[in-house]
């Protein structure tokens, strides 16, 4: 399985992309540190960047990746290699090449401006959020052959996570504001994993005092070193199930 | 050495291999011939695991290949449109494929060199010919002394000169006794190789016989007459559905 991982890596590390999406990630880093005035601001500035395009450039580049391997692949199934583990490989070569341009491209900055639990906090969510969008695409790419499809499949569910999701749950909150909803809040929010990297961390932030009612409801919940816990356990169930779903399907898929 | 026992297969509603039966022994060349759409190249994936059969088996060396990988060790495949990884030069490409294979078995690397393909190492794989990467497919398939070879179009999209050269190396491998499969539809190319003809139609098996026994049968001295003769003597009654389909 090395092996193969070994050249996955090489061939991603080798195209520009991902080149220019490390050194995005720096410039936006260095710059929102450089910008602000105290970290906590250039935190926040970051975190939504992190929250943004990570995603974005995450679940994009693995599906096209995943699209124009579709010869590789196919060279690789005609040689004596498991199935899964052709699949297993090309996650955790992409997988662990997106953690690198994202720990060179934001990583650096942060633990160099903000050498704290939140510093570390927002790095682990990044990466993790990372491997999410990835396996994401993993299932994306593998609901159809039709590579058009496929991106389009990936494009919506970035702008549902990141974007949708969000107006869907202010939509709620406003439909029954007059109910006490403030405990089913943190379950809904378990159904979006970037929705769990933001509360996560926003609550590690001093702005959490800000929040009001519902900010104290949330704080009492992913405050504390269980509920801390249970998100990381979500966002990796968030990672898990899909790979897994994608990778049940590529066993049983005709090349 | 390779027994196929009704498999069938269904790409949505199209049947394109339907109970199909066969029985292939190691020393045996056996041509795969029927018109375009009959199922060969199914057939043959299924073989290698790339299509998976709804119903059947296949068993290589009688241990059944569904969910197995170890087996194909002993197959060298050559695709009838290569693909490979644009960005790769041949080089590389053979690099890797002995890196994955890591085996210490020693390498055949006849055609490597018969093809002169040594020279073109550095070359991208988006910038080949189709003929050039056809080489470079044969070139694989033979590479790591396999028992089974499984040759689809092997030499379309060829020179004469490097057909040649592929069909003389086809020829010696069958002396070694390896059981060699190729689908072709240029059945003149056929004569001085094989040894068995298997005649699909329709994702079923037609025939199965020997090439001197369908000699004798039909009284024609070449394979491209013979099949001809019965193609007469039988009218296909059904037509070849991906056509109907898109008229």
């Amino acid at each position: 399985m090395n092996r193969i991982i070994k050249i996955i890596l090489l061939d991603i590390l080798k195209s520009k992309i991902v080149l220019a999406y490390t050194f995005i990630l720096a410039i936006l880093s260095w710059s929102s540190f450089a910008l602000e005035d105290n970290s906590a601001k250039g935190l926040l500035t970051i975190l939504n960047v992190i929250l943004f395009t990570v995603p974005l450039v995450s679940i994009l580049f693995a599906t096209i990746y995943l699209y124009n391997s579709s010869e590789f692949i196919e060279l690789l199934l005609s040689q004596p290699i498991k199935r899964r583990k052709i699949w297993i490989s090309l996650f955790l070569g992409l997988s662990f090449s997106m953690i690198l341009a994202f720990f060179v491209g934001a990583g650096i900055p942060l633990l160099l401006n903000s050498p704290d639990s939140i510093g570390v906090m927002m790095l682990l969510n990044g990466c993790l959020i990372t491997v999410i969008f990835t396996a994401l695409a993993f299932l994306s790419s593998i609901l159809t052959r039709d590579k058009a499809k496929g991106i389009g499949i990936a494009i919506m569910t970035w702008l549902f996570f990141a974007l949708l999701f969000d107006g869907l749950v202010l939509f709620l909150l406003f439909q029954f504001q007059d109910y006490p909803i403030e405990n089913a809040m943190v379950g809904i929010t378990a159904f979006s994993p970037i929705d769990l990297a933001r509360i996560q961390i926003l609550l590690h932030l001093d702005v959490s005092a800000m929040m009001g009612y519902t900010g104290a409801i949330f704080k009492d919940f992913f405050g504390t070193s269980t509920g801390l816990i249970i998100t990381f356990l979500l966002m990796s169930l968030w990672a898990i199930i899909p790979f897994f779903i994608s990778l049940k399907k590529f066993n049983r898929k005709d090349l | 050495m390779i027994e196929i026992k009704n498999i069938n297969k269904k790409f949505g509603k199209l049947e394109v291999l339907k109970s199909v039966n066969l029985s292939c022994k190691s020393g045996e060349c056996i041509a795969l011939i029927g018109p375009n759409g009959c199922g060969k190249t199914t057939l043959i994936k299924s073989i290698l695991g790339m299509v998976l059969p709804d119903k059947g088996s296949i068993e290589f060396n009688g241990k059944s290949v569904l969910g197995e990988y170890i087996y194909r060790e002993n197959i060298g495949y050559m695709p009838q449109i290569g693909r490979y990884p644009d960005n790769m030069t041949i080089g590389q490409i053979i690099e890797m494929i002995k890196k994955i294979r890591n085996s210490n078995q020693e390498l055949d690397e006849d055609l490597l060199k018969e093809f002169e393909l040594e020279k073109m190492f550095d070359k991208q794989m988006r910038t080949l010919s189709g003929g050039t990467t056809q080489k470079v497919s044969a070139v694989l398939a033979f590479l790591f002394n396999p028992e089974v070879l499984i040759l689809d179009e092997p030499t379309a999209g060829l020179d004469p000169l490097a057909s040649e050269i592929l069909k003389e190396k086809i020829i010696k491998e069958k002396e070694k006794g390896k059981l060699i499969f190729i689908t072709s539809h240029l059945l003149s190319e056929l004569d001085d190789l094989i040894t068995e003809i298997i005649f699909m139609q329709d994702g079923e098996v037609h025939f199965h016989k020997k090439v001197e026994v369908l000699k004798t049968e039909t009284n024609e001295t070449k394979i491209s007459k013979a099949i001809a003769s019965i193609l007469k003597q039988k009218q296909p009654e059904s037509h070849n559905p991906k056509l109907a389909k898109v008229s």
